[in-house]
Parts: structure tokens; C-alpha cells; sequence
């Protein structure tokens, strides 16, 4: 099995399903010779052409709008949008049509397309390139957002996307894309959706996080497993439509529940599981569910950037305060 | 019918008949008789529609309602120079090129009656549905038309757009992909006059609307959209050019809006009633119809026999929508994902309980 990084998870499973499905085909801004600004596609014109892996005009709403006719007549294509700052123009087309097509034609057409995008805070980025629209897309019934924590996981899950019949929005975690390496076999196995994964078991407490969020939230437990306290670790993974059933299977277990995720706080896809355990686990609750979000604040420039992101000390500080406070 | 200079970027309009029925050049039209019989058949099939729709809509029995009054020739001069397997992407007003397709009026009844099983049409199953937000379809059929061209399909997207869908960007981006790709499809502009109240001398500085395919690289072409000849032979040349790898086309059809926007507009607010009778002047059926008398081709007792029979045909149309009882409550989660996902089944399973206590 290959070390690989979180973007060479991609570009694995991109090359994989590519070989093994004629119908799919990539398109964006600078994916051909240039592989991606991250080097998620390299290598890939080359080896499949220039008519499955498509450098195309700068139009994100259009890359997505051409996705869903392709994807209509029984392409498979998977779009690149550089930076999520640059995703808001696609909004039009995956929630007016990509999430609605098979619903609206009864299932005559369908739209098996995969949005992906880099996302998220801690790469020191300009401005318009940190940010965290998980929830704008996750409010859209009809699409799946797909957000993968490791290069295991990035891997199974992108081919899993892929491979999905509906559309799928697939973010991954900027600052994870050449963290920390993983053995990740590229046998092309995919990872289900619709499931939260559990990383770590706990007695104590409940850890739900997404993204880059979810290494941040086993190295809390770590720090927090020196204390005594035996904390349980839960990556969402699909936030739409999302496993609520683990998670409320953990937290009737631990009695206390921390989410964690970069994105502002108000109407946070947090505020959602809060809102599910509230309704369906309010007593098995020792304590209030917490929020460890970031501000409802513009993602600020690269020097502010470590205030505004959760961090392992406000996440432990949470996991304690649950602690005194039953 | 080429591309112009891009210092001089005059566009050619075609026509082969003038509002008064007459050949504009001495030659034969380029269709044959009875294929001319045909779009005169389908137009008037259409105005009979939108006639009772519109009734349907005044008594409560459609919900809101986009009459294609005045732009017959449009839709059926384009969607009868496509073949099957081609693919339509219509707008909101395109049921006259739907019909051609194989879209039964009861289906359209349907969908403007509030039920998606409208959309779900017996027609080239690969045809689009209705697209209300404006401009966004054309990127759909660009993005069809490289699915044909990179499987090496002969086969071509035609698409529809307003001239106030031209003023949109979800217009531009595509057109500028299809120049660059050289994807085979076919993109009509219905130049009604109107984007609801907001004439075409608002939307555009610009002399033509078909000029905008000049910036993408991409043929472009005006035609005469009220003369359902033009149209048919403009759109089937370029269907043709496309179907041989020879790139895209935008079509300018100039036409004009006789009836409202829709059945929720009231065009008497900001139009000029004068103007809208000189239209009625140019409209496409007459104009066939006087060319057809002339020639001998057509008699007032076939006109009674055609109207008899769109009659007949719109009143069963009618009956087969209203005879369809409303979807159970299921249909609204059984087709949004391929398997309705565990946390929307509680949700359809509540929907059950609350519709069956009516």
C-alpha cells in the first residue's frame, strides 16, 4: 500500500474510476496541463486526453450548468471549482437544477455529477479562498455534501461519489491536503455515504466533527485521555443526508456532546445535529450540547486565521466545561 | 450564412415570406408541400392549445400559464428540423417545439396544472424539461452536446432562450464553452419583443442579438421568426452544420409576444395597443395561411376540418388532465435521490399520516 498525502488520495481515485468508467470526465479551471492548482488532477490529461479531463473558460456557474447536461445524457463529470470563494456563482445551477432533475422528470433524467472544491481556513490564502458554505449546500434537498477527514477516507468516499447515482458536492479540507500522510490502497474500494464514522471510542463524551476538524478533535481527546477523560470521536462525513442515527447512539452512551466545525456559528450545520439530538436524545443528556464553531465572522486574512478556527484548547475547554458543569 | 467580420459584424436575416404571404424572391420555397402543410398543421395545433389553456388558467382549473401566441413558427420551424435523437433543452414557452417532439398536450396541461409527472413526457425521453430560471438551460444543452460529440454521437442539443435571457450571464458562459469546444448545438433565441414588461431596446445596446455569438466565436444568424419557412430551413442548416462537426450556431428569431407573459401579466399596463395590432399583421399563421390559399394548397373547408380537429384533439387533452387525480404524497420524496435515504423516510412516513386524515 502507497503513503499518500490527502490530494494524491484524490488524484488516485480520481485516475482509478476514470479507468474503470468510460463515463466520467473532469472538468475545470487549469485541472489539464497544469493538473489543478493543488495537483489533484495531475497527470491525468495526459493519461486519459484532453476530451475527458476538460480545461475549461473561467465560469463556474457555467462548468456547473454544462455538468448537468453532460451528466443528463449519461456522463459522469466530476468539476473542479478552484476555491469555495468561487463556488457561490454554481449555487444557481446545482440547487435550481442538479438537485432537482430526477424529481422533477419523475427519474426519467438524472444528474450523476460530483461538485468538488477545496474548502476551508489554514493554508494562509487570500481572500475568498478560506471559506466554509458546507451548510448553504446542505440546506438543498436533492444534493449530498460529501466531506472526507483523511486520505483513507478521501479516497473511498470521492469513489463512492463518483459512483453515486444523485449529485454530489464534495469538499475537501485545504488544510489537510498535504498534512500528514496515510496508507491508502488503491484498489478501488469505496467508503459508503450516508455514514458517520467512528475514530475514536469514549465513555465520556462525544466529539462530532467534519473535515479538518475531525484531527483536531482526536487531538483533544489525546490531550484530554491524559486527564482521565475517555472521549468518543465521530466524522459526520455526509452531512446530507446525515447519519443522525450514530450519533445519537454515542451520545445516549456518553450523556455529553461537543460539535465542532470552521464554518460561523449561526445556522451552522452544528445548530442542525444540536437541533436532532435536542429533539430525539434530550434525556439522555447530562449536560447542555455545545458548539465549538468558528465566529460569525468574515474568514479574516492569514494573520488572524489561528483566532477564528476552532482550536484543540477551545475544544478541550468545552469538553471540560460539560464535565464540571454535570 | 457565415461568420462576419469582426469590425463589421452585420448579420444576415433570412426570409422567404413577407408578412403579406408573398414569396420575397422569385424561387420556390425550400420545403415541400406537404411538409408545409405540416408546420401550418402544428402552429394552428398550438394556438388552439394556448386558447384553452388560457381559458383552463381564467376559471381555475391551470395554475399560471406561458401562452406562446404569435411565436408558433418558432418552435415548430426549429423542432421540425430536428430528428429523435436530438435533444431539446426548452425554455418556459416552448411547448409548440414540444409538441413536435411528442409531448402530449395532456402532459403539458399537466405540468402547468402543479404536476411533475408533466415533465415526466412520453417524447424523446432525453428531452429536457421546462427550465423557468432564465438562461440557465443553454449551459445544459452546451454540456449535452459535448456528451454527443466526445461519444462521437451524431446528434445535436437545440436549446431556446429569450432576448431577456440574453442579457444574462447563465447565457454568456456557455455560449463562450460552445465556441471553444466546438459543441455540436444549436441555440434559438426567441426574440419576443418582451422579458415581461421590459422591451428589447432595454435589454440590449446592441444592433442584433445574434451578434453576441460574434465575441464567442460561434455562427451566428438573424431569420425571420414569424415565417416558419425561415426558420425551419435556418435551424435545419445548422443542425445539419453541427451534426457534422462543424460547431455551434445562434439563431436570432425575430417574433413578437401577442399575448401577455404569462397568465399573471397584464401587457395592456406597458404596451402600446396600436403596436401590438400592426404585429397581428405579421403574425405566422396568416401569413402561411395567405401564401397557401394563393397557391392552391389550402381551402377554407380544410381550414374548417384542421380547427374541428385541434379542437377535438385540445378538448381530450383536457379531459385526460382533469381525469388525473393529484400524486399521493410519496411522489414528493420517492424521486429526489435514486433510494430515498433513512432520515427523509420518517420525513415521507409524517407526510403519509397528516395526508390521509384529509
Amino acid at each position: 500500500m502507497a503513503e499518500l498525502n490527502l490530494v494524491e488520495s484524490i488524484n488516485a481515485a480520481l485516475g482509478c474510476e476514470m479507468a474503470r468508467d468510460d463515463s466520467v470526465l473532469l472538468l475545470g479551471e487549469d485541472i489539464g496541463a497544469n493538473g489543478g492548482v493543488f495537483r489533484a488532477t495531475n497527470g491525468l490529461q495526459a493519461r486519459f486526453g484532453r476530451g475527458r479531463v476538460i480545461d475549461t473558460p473561467l465560469a463556474e456557474g457555467g462548468i456547473a450548468g454544462v455538468a448537468v447536461g453532460m451528466a443528463a445524457m449519461g456522463l459522469k463529470p466530476v468539476a473542479e471549482i478552484q476555491f469555495t470563494g468561487f463556488i457561490y456563482p454554481t449555487i444557481d445551477q446545482m440547487i435550481n437544477h442538479a438537485s432537482r432533475l430526477r424529481n422533477r422528470t419523475r427519474g426519467r433524467l438524472t444528474c450523476p455529477m460530483v461538485l468538488r472544491s477545496p474548502y476551508g481556513a489554514g493554508i494562509h490564502a487570500p481572500e475568498h479562498h478560506s471559506e466554509s458554505p458546507e451548510a448553504l449546500f446542505a440546506h438543498m434537498p436533492g444534493l449530498r455534501v460529501v466531506i472526507p477527514s483523511s486520505p483513507a477516507r478521501a479516497y473511498g468516499l470521492l469513489l463512492a461519489a463518483i459512483r453515486d447515482p444523485d449529485p454530489v458536492v464534495f469538499f475537501e479540507p485545504t488544510r489537510l491536503y498535504r498534512l500528514f500522510k496515510q496508507e491508502v490502497a488503491d484498489n478501488g474500494e469505496s467508503l459508503p455515504l450516508d455514514t458517520c464514522f467512528l475514530c475514536r471510542e469514549g465513555r465520556d463524551a462525544t466529539i462530532v466533527a467534519w473535515g479538518a476538524m475531525v484531527p483536531e478533535a482526536m487531538r483533544s481527546a489525546e490531550a484530554l485521555a491524559l486527564d482521565g477523560l475517555d472521549v468518543e470521536v465521530l466524522d459526520v462525513a455526509t452531512l446530507k443526508p446525515f447519519d443522525i442515527e450514530t450519533i445519537l447512539q454515542s451520545v445516549e452512551k456518553t450523556g455529553r456532546c461537543v460539535i465542532v466545525h470552521e464554518a460561523p456559528r449561526t445556522a451552522g450545520f452544528g445548530a442542525e445535529i444540536a437541533a436532532e439530538i435536542a429533539e430525539r436524545a434530550l434525556y439522555s443528556l447530562l449536560a447542555p450540547i455545545k458548539r465549538v464553531t468558528a465566529y460569525d465572522v468574515v474568514v479574516p486574512l492569514s494573520r488572524l486565521e489561528k483566532q477564528y478556527v476552532p482550536s484543540v484548547e477551545r475544544i478541550n475547554d468545552a469538553v471540560r466545561g460539560l464535565m464540571e458543569g454535570s | 450564412m457565415g461568420l462576419h467580420s469582426l469590425i463589421d459584424p452585420r448579420i444576415d436575416l433570412v426570409r422567404f415570406l413577407t408578412p403579406e404571404g408573398d414569396l420575397c424572391e422569385d424561387a420556390p420555397l425550400p420545403i415541400s408541400d406537404e411538409a408545409l402543410l405540416d408546420l401550418y398543421r402544428a402552429m394552428t395545433k398550438t394556438r388552439a392549445f394556448d386558447g384553452k389553456a388560457i381559458a383552463l388558467q381564467r376559471t381555475g382549473q391551470l395554475g399560471t400559464f406561458a401562452s406562446a401566441l404569435g411565436q408558433e413558427a418558432v418552435g415548430v420551424g426549429v423542432a421540425s428540423a430536428m430528428e429523435a435523437r436530438d435533444v431539446l433543452v426548452p425554455s418556459y414557452r416552448d411547448h409548440a417545439a414540444q409538441f413536435l417532439r411528442g409531448m402530449s398536450m395532456a402532459e403539458c396541461l399537466l405540468y402547468w396544472g402543479g404536476d411533475e409527472r408533466g415533465s415526466d413526457f412520453a417524447g424523446p425521453r432525453g428531452d429536457f424539461p421546462n427550465c423557468v430560471p432564465v438562461a440557465t438551460q443553454v449551459a445544459h444543452a452546451v454540456g449535452a452536446a459535448y456528451a454527443f460529440a466526445l461519444r462521437k454521437e451524431e446528434r445535436v442539443a437545440v436549446t431556446f432562450v429569450g432576448d431577456g435571457g440574453t442579457s444574462n450571464g447563465a447565457f454568456y458562459e456557455p455560449l463562450n464553452m460552445a465556441g471553444v469546444w466546438n459543441a455540436p448545438v444549436v441555440i434559438v433565441i426567441n426574440n419576443n419583443g418582451w422579458a415581461i414588461s421590459t422591451p428589447r431596446s432595454l435589454e440590449s445596446a446592441a444592433a442584433t442579438l445574434a451578434q453576441k455569438g460574434v465575441a464567442a466565436g460561434v455562427a451566428c444568424q438573424q431569420v425571420d421568426g414569424n415565417d416558419v419557412v425561415a426558420v425551419h430551413d435556418t435551424a435545419r442548416r445548422a443542425i445539419a452544420r453541427a451534426r457534422a462537426g462543424e460547431g455551434p450556431m445562434l439563431i436570432e428569431a425575430l417574433t413578437y409576444r401577442l399575448g401577455d407573459h404569462t397568465t399573471a401579466d397584464d401587457a395592456t399596463r406597458y404596451r402600446d395597443p396600436e403596436v401590438v395590432q400592426r404585429e397581428w399583421t405579421r403574425e405566422p399563421i396568416s401569413r402561411l395561411r395567405a401564401y397557401l390559399l394563393c397557391k392552391g394548397l389550402w381551402s377554407k373547408q380544410q381550414e374548417g376540418e384542421l380547427l374541428q380537429e385541434c379542437a377535438a384533439e385540445v378538448a381530450a387533452a383536457v379531459a385526460t388532465y382533469m381525469a388525473t387525480p393529484p400524486a399521493s404524497s410519496d411522489a414528493m420524496f420517492n424521486y429526489l435521490y435514486a433510494e430515498v435515504p433513512r432520515a427523509l423516510e420518517a420525513q415521507r412516513e409524517t407526510a403519509r399520516r397528516f395526508a390521509s386524515r384529509k
